[in-house]
């Protein structure tokens, strides 16, 4: 038996499903954060799986949008941080439930 | 060969993943976050895209999970008060697992072995980057421009 | 993908090629077993010569830094253990293995413990890239630069995680300084690299090697730092590995008058003894990443000398790097924070990209005199605008002394 795509797209969704838990479950912002970025590295997983395992051709694609999806990821994850750094500044907590003042 | 190192991989990240989304200290969750990137850079070697999970340990290790420790250091104060846990989410997740799971079992054609290529050298991908990427090259530049700047202005003490 | 059979391409003479040859034989003895365990084998081998390799450098370079030492400040230095005193690592081993391990009642028990591994794991791999000698790379990937600051970059969490782990502010303070410094000279680091790849046209330490071989004019070496970028460069790139290594004049984050020892305060024993190889290990990484780069690698500096090992070069060269590192420790007094963060913003990252620009010169004037003089006059001017800029006119008063009367 063979490594075949099948194993790397259940391996990917299951880390998916981890990030999901940790985005939907905790509610700490850099918890949150964090499970955004457990999906995006499954996404960029299933991206260069496709890759390989797709039909060859002259431009590698699954592996210049997981490269480019790594870049965004960074930037992402910047601003992310700082806008957790300035909610906490401003309401000295990090816990998504207690910003409710726009609550109508 | 490359089935073990496959097994122990897939294991060592997706233990390591639940541990980041599970643990009750932060700064341990975040420690295993890296262990997972370094996991998910281990599965590109094993795909043949080195340059991939070169750039995956050199951008998520180097330098986003050392802003995330930054940034628990910096907002310490209040701290893990343990929060009553969310079963909503836990159903939502093993939900779309099972669902996904289903789908990836059902499809019945996906390739199951993979085609010789030749080996991704960094040449080629440079190659690309300046041809045929090279517009969301540039795009790229500027999103990292702007997010330098926006999280700088985010951040930055208001001088009263 | 690691082991490769240089049998082809062998074209030193059978001293050159000694280690090669041995690790052959070696690997012969497995003809019959299966292709990966060759492969495995063919790794531990040389996984076992780089570290052993290393390990004995280390125990020669902690007591050849103290006599050095010694010399520069008019003493002695260790003299007691052996002939010059040449087993005093062994001592000094000795000691440090049965010395008490303390751990702090409230430190955080597994990243306290896991924070020394976790930094001397990345000075090891990035060893691995290195060329020592002609078809001698232990790991010889595509990417091989970016492979070593990839790795290098783990430094910096396992330094948060020692700061952290120990739960002192001592420590806390350590960390972030040497955070905070590590990734502000990072960049430079890197950037100064730039320049050699896009001259090469690789990112493989092997590739940037082949290309300084020969000699210009048959007489001067081909080496990148001949060059004015590379000259530039090597020095940038030098300053930066001072600090990334965290040696003397930068060594703030463990300044013993300030924070007791950094991230370093709360280790004893082995694990101190750990913390210590990493540090020589990561100097060791880059002092040979530099003579890769800049240096030629392993090429022998003049053509008739090319009948001595390649190997021997290298270690030559790299040893000239440790000793500046050492003489610039006894030489040099420590700099303060702001000083070393204004020092790497504002002249060692726009020297860097001057550095990028200055390669591009000299590259489309097809390497010539031209070339060479059009880059020398782009690092000149930038060098000397920014001294300008950046002096800041301060006038220090001559120094008096005043003692009681």
């Amino acid at each position: 038996m063979t490594l075949a795509l099948t194993h790397f797209l259940i391996v990917s969704a299951a880390l998916f499903s981890i990030g999901l838990l940790a985005a939907l479950s905790r509610r700490h912002a850099i918890f949150i954060l964090i499970g955004v970025e457990l999906m995006l590295a499954a996404a960029n997983l299933n991206f260069v799986a496709f890759w390989r395992f797709g039909p060859a051709s002259a431009q590698p694609t699954g592996v210049m949008v997981a490269i480019f999806a790594i870049a965004i990821a960074a930037a992402e994850a910047a601003v992310g941080l700082a806008l957790v750094i300035a909610v906490y500044r401003h309401y000295r907590t990090t816990n998504v439930d207690e910003l409710n003042s726009m609550r109508g | 060969m490359s089935h073990a190192a496959f097994i122990a991989i897939a294991v060592l990240t997706l233990a390591a993943a639940l541990a980041a989304a599970s643990l009750s200290k932060l700064i341990h969750a975040a420690l295993c976050l890296a262990l997972v990137f370094i996991g998910v850079a281990a599965f590109y070697f094993l795909l043949g895209a080195e340059f991939v999970g070169l750039v995956q340990v050199f951008v998520y290790v180097g330098a986003v999970a050392v802003l995330i420790v930054f940034t628990i250091l910096l907002t310490r104060r209040e701290s893990e008060r343990p929060a009553p846990f969310k079963w909503g989410g836990a159903i939502v997740a093993v939900a779309v697992f099972v669902s996904l799971l289903w789908t990836i079992l059902k499809t019945s054609t996906l390739p199951a072995v993979a085609p010789a290529v030749t080996p991704l050298t960094v040449k080629h991908i440079g190659d690309s980057l300046m041809t045929a990427y090279v517009w969301p090259l540039q795009c790229v530049g500027l999103i990292l421009t702007a997010a330098l700047i926006g999280s700088l202005v985010l951040v930055i003490e208001e001088k009263p | 993908m690691v082991h490769r059979f240089p049998s082809s391409k062998v074209s030193g003479g059978f001293l050159d090629q000694i280690f090669v040859w041995t690790k052959q034989q070696v690997l012969s003895v497995f003809t019959d077993a299966p292709e990966w365990v060759v492969q495995i084998v063919s790794s531990l081998i040389n996984i076992a010569a780089v570290l052993g390799t290393f390990l004995t450098l280390f125990a020669l370079i902690s007591v050849l830094e103290r006599k050095i030492l010694g010399r520069i400040q008019n003493r002695y230095g260790p003299n007691r253990v052996g002939p010059f005193g040449l087993f005093q690592p062994v001592a000094d081993g000795i000691k440090m293995l049965i010395k008490e391990d303390i751990v702090p009642f409230r430190a955080d028990q597994v990243v306290h413990f896991l924070a020394p591994i976790m930094m001397v794991l990345p000075a090891i791999l990035a060893l691995g890239v290195i060329p020592y000698g002609r078809n001698m790379t232990a790991f010889a990937i595509d990417g091989g630069i970016l492979f070593f600051f990839a790795v290098g970059s783990m430094t910096e969490l396992a330094v948060f995680m020692a700061g952290w782990g120990s739960n002192n502010k001592f420590s806390m303070l350590g960390a972030m300084r040497a955070i905070a410094q590590m990734v502000s000279y990072e960049l430079p680091l890197i950037i100064t690299v730039l320049p050699v790849v896009m001259i090469v046209g690789s990112l493989s330490p092997d590739a940037i090697v082949a290309a300084q071989g020969g000699y210009a004019h048959g007489l001067v070496p081909r080496w990148f730092v001949f060059t004015p970028w590379g000259g530039a460069a090597f020095i940038l790139f030098f300053i930066s590995g001072l600090v990334e290594s965290n040696r003397t004049p930068f060594d703030v984050p463990e300044g013993e008058s300030e924070i007791v020892a950094g991230h370093m305060t709360e280790y004893s024993g082995f694990k101190y003894a750990t913390f210590f190889m990493a540090e020589y290990f990561g100097m060791f990484a880059i002092s040979g990443l530099a003579v890769t780069l800049f240096l030629g690698g392993w090429h022998a500096p003049i053509r008739f000398l090319e009948v001595v090992p390649s190997y021997v070069w290298f270690f030559a060269k790299l040893s000239a790097l440790l000793f500046v590192f050492i003489w610039i420790r006894g030489t040099l007094p420590r700099t303060r924070v702001d000083q070393v963060m204004n020092f790497a913003w504002k002249f060692v990252l726009p020297m860097a990209f001057t550095c990028i620009i200055s390669a591009a010169v000299w590259h489309y004037q097809a390497h010539g005199l031209a070339g060479w003089l059009g880059s020398f006059a782009v690092v000149a001017v930038v060098y000397l605008s920014l001294s300008y800029v950046l002096d800041t006119r301060k006038k220090f008063a001559p120094r008096v002394y005043r003692f009681a009367e």
